[in-house]
C-alpha cells in the first residue's frame, strides 16, 4: 500500500477543501432564505388594510415605556410564587415517587392513595384546580391569613405539578439498571440505603432535562393564578390594557415573561445535549 | 477437614424453569471452585443464590456452620460475608472509585470514613491502581473497572469471594489483568468460587472444577481430570465445543 502515502495528503486536502464548499453552501442558503422570509414580513404585514390600527395597539412604543416598570414590578409576584413552589413541588414530587415504586405491604394504602392522587391531578387542566382550590378551600370561611386566594392558589399549582414531577422521578428511579441495585444490595447494602445511595442519585441525574421542562412551563402557569384575584403581572397588564384601551401591555408581559422562560429552555436543552453526550449518543454525518 | 462453604441440595426456578435442580457442594477454607458449563447451565444463579440476591427454593447454604440461607435471616449480615463480582462490573457511575469502595464499609459495617478511606487505599495500592483512586468508572478501562469492583468486594473482608464470569465481558487484552489480581487473592488465601469460560485459568487457579449441567454438577474433580480427561459424554463434548475456538 505505498501509492497511498502518496496520495493521502492531496486526497486528504481535496476533501477539506470539498467540506469548505459545502459548508459555505449550507450558509449561504440560509442567509438568503432568511433575508428573503424578513423581506417578505416587512413588506407584506404593513400592507395589511388595519396594519396602523394593530400597530397602534399593541406596539405603541409610548404605552411600552409607560406600561413596563408597573408590569415588571408585578411580576416579582409571579417570581415569588414560582420560588416558593419550586422547592414543594420538587420535594413533594420525590415523596409521592418513592411511595409509589415502594414495596412496603404497609405503605399499600397510601400508595393506592398517590395513585389516584397523581391520576386526578393529570387529569384535569391546571387552571381548573386552581378554581377548584382557590376559590373551595377559603370559602370554607376560614380567617385571614388563611383565605387568601393566593395562598390557595398557589397550593393548587404545587399538588398539579407535583404529580407531574413525580412522574419524572419515578421514571427516573425506574430507569436505574436493576444490576446496580443488585451491586448494592450484594455489598451488604439495605434497601433504603441502596435507594438512598445508589439508585435516587443516578435517577435526579438523568431526569433533571425533563424536570426542567415543567419548571418552565410552571413558570408561564404561575400566571393563571392570576385568574383568582393577586395582582401579578397578568392581571396588571389586563387593568393596563382597560385603563389605556390599548394591547400593548399584554406584549410587554409576553416579552417580560420570554425573558425567563428562554434562558430557562436553552439551559434545558444544553443539559439535555450534555447528558446525551455523556451516555454515547453521537450524531449521523449529513 | 470441615467445610466452610456446605452448599446442600439447591433448588431453584423461575417460574416453570427449573435453573437449579439440587446442587450440593462443599467448600474447604482457602479452596477455589471454578463452575464451568453452557450458558443457562445454572452458574451465575448459583452464586446469586449463595449470596442471597436470589431466595432458593429448597436445600441450604451453611457458611461457618450457619445456615444463611433460613428463611428471616439477615441478608445483608450473611452478604458482608459473601462477597459478589458481576460480569458487567457494575460499579457506581456516579461515584468515584475511592468512594465506590468505601461506600459499603462506611454505610453496612459501620467504619469511619478515615479508616476506609485508608483501607481502599491500601487494596488499591497493592493490586496497582492507587493513581486512579479519584477517577470515575467511566474514565477507566474494563480490565481496570473489574479491578476496582473485585477490590470494592475485597475490602469488606468476605470469608467468600463468588466471581460471576468477571472476564466475559473484557477484551481479550485486558483479560489478563483480571486473571492476575484473582491469583493473588488465591495466594492470600480467599476462598472463592467462580464461574468462568476461561479453563486455562480454571486449571492454574482452581482446586476443583465442576461442570453443570441443566441446573446439576454433571462432574467435578481435579481440574487435571475434568479439563484433559473427562469421563461424561456431555463434559467431553462441551470441552470439545470450547477448547475448539
Amino acid at each position: 500500500m505505498n501509492s497511498d502515502s502518496s496520495t493521502g495528503p492531496s486526497r486528504a486536502s481535496a476533501r477539506r477543501a470539498f467540506e469548505e464548499r459545502r459548508r459555505r453552501r449550507s450558509l449561504a442558503i440560509a442567509a438568503t432564505s432568511t433575508v428573503v422570509f424578513v423581506g417578505l414580513v416587512a413588506l407584506l404585514v404593513p400592507r395589511m388594510p388595519r396594519w396602523d390600527r394593530v400597530k397602534q395597539s399593541f406596539f405603541s412604543g409610548e404605552q411600552f415605556a409607560d406600561s413596563f416598570p408597573r408590569l415588571l414590578d408585578a411580576f416579582v409576584l409571579d417570581l415569588k410564587i414560582f420560588a416558593w413552589s419550586v422547592p414543594i413541588i420538587l420535594g413533594f414530587g420525590m415523596l409521592v415517587a418513592l411511595t409509589r415504586v415502594s414495596r412496603n405491604p404497609a405503605l399499600f394504602p397510601i400508595r393506592a392513595l398517590c395513585v389516584v392522587y397523581v391520576d386526578l391531578m393529570r387529569g384535569v387542566p391546571v387552571l381548573l384546580w386552581i378554581y377548584l382550590i382557590g376559590f373551595g378551600v377559603p370559602g370554607l370561611g376560614l380567617d385571614r391569613p388563611w383565605n387568601s386566594p393566593l395562598l390557595w392558589g398557589t397550593v393548587a399549582l404545587c399538588v398539579t405539578y407535583s404529580s407531574y414531577v413525580s412522574e419524572v422521578f419515578r421514571a427516573g428511579i425506574e430507569g436505574v439498571h436493576e444490576s446496580q441495585r443488585a451491586a448494592a444490595r450484594s455489598l451488604g447494602l439495605t434497601h433504603g440505603q441502596t435507594l438512598r445511595l445508589v439508585v435516587i442519585p443516578q435517577a435526579v441525574r438523568r431526569v433533571v432535562p425533563p424536570l426542567m421542562n415543567d419548571l418552565v412551563s410552571l413558570q408561564k402557569d404561575v400566571a393563571l393564578v392570576s385568574l383568582i384575584g393577586p395582582i401579578e403581572i397578568l392581571r396588571q397588564a389586563g387593568i393596563d390594557k382597560s385603563k389605556f384601551a390599548n394591547f400593548t401591555p399584554y406584549v410587554v408581559a409576553a416579552v417580560i415573561f420570554l425573558c425567563v422562560t428562554i434562558p430557562l429552555t436553552r439551559t434545558a436543552d444544553w443539559l439535555l445535549a450534555r447528558e446525551r453526550r455523556r451516555t454515547g449518543g453521537t450524531r449521523v454525518a449529513a | 477437614m470441615t467445610a466452610q462453604l456446605s452448599i446442600r441440595n439447591v433448588h431453584k426456578s423461575f417460574g416453570s424453569n427449573d435453573v437449579l435442580r439440587g446442587i450440593s457442594l462443599d467448600v474447604p477454607r482457602g479452596s477455589v471452585v471454578a463452575f464451568i458449563g453452557a450458558s443457562g447451565s445454572g452458574k451465575s444463579t448459583l452464586l446469586r443464590c449463595i449470596n442471597l440476591l436470589e431466595p432458593i427454593d429448597d436445600g441450604e447454604i451453611v457458611l461457618d456452620g450457619v445456615d444463611i440461607s433460613a428463611p428471616g435471616f439477615d441478608a445483608n449480615v450473611a452478604r458482608r460475608d459473601v462477597g459478589l463480582v458481576f460480569q458487567s462490573y457494575n460499579l457506581f457511575p456516579h461515584m468515584n472509585v475511592l468512594r465506590n469502595i468505601t461506600l459499603a464499609l462506611t454505610h453496612a459495617t459501620g467504619i469511619t470514613r478515615p479508616d476506609a478511606e485508608a483501607t481502599a487505599i491500601d487494596l488499591l495500592d497493592r493490586f496497582g491502581l492507587a493513581d486512579k483512586a479519584r477517577a470515575y468508572p467511566e474514565q477507566l478501562s474494563g480490565g481496570q473497572q473489574q479491578r476496582v469492583a473485585i477490590i470494592r468486594a475485597v475490602a469488606l473482608r468476605p470469608s467468600v469471594l463468588l466471581l460471576d464470569e468477571v472476564t466475559a465481558a473484557l477484551d481479550p487484552q485486558l483479560v489478563g489483568e483480571v486473571l492476575d489480581l484473582i491469583a493473588e487473592l488465591r495466594t492470600s488465601g480467599m476462598t472463592m468460587l467462580m464461574a468462568t469460560h476461561e479453563m486455562n485459568f480454571a486449571r492454574d487457579v482452581a482446586d476443583t472444577v465442576c461442570f453443570l449441567h441443566e441446573g446439576a454438577i454433571h462432574e467435578m474433580g481435579r481440574p487435571e481430570d475434568i479439563l484433559d480427561s473427562p469421563r461424561e459424554e456431555r463434559t467431553q463434548a462441551f470441552l470439545a465445543r470450547t477448547m475448539r475456538r
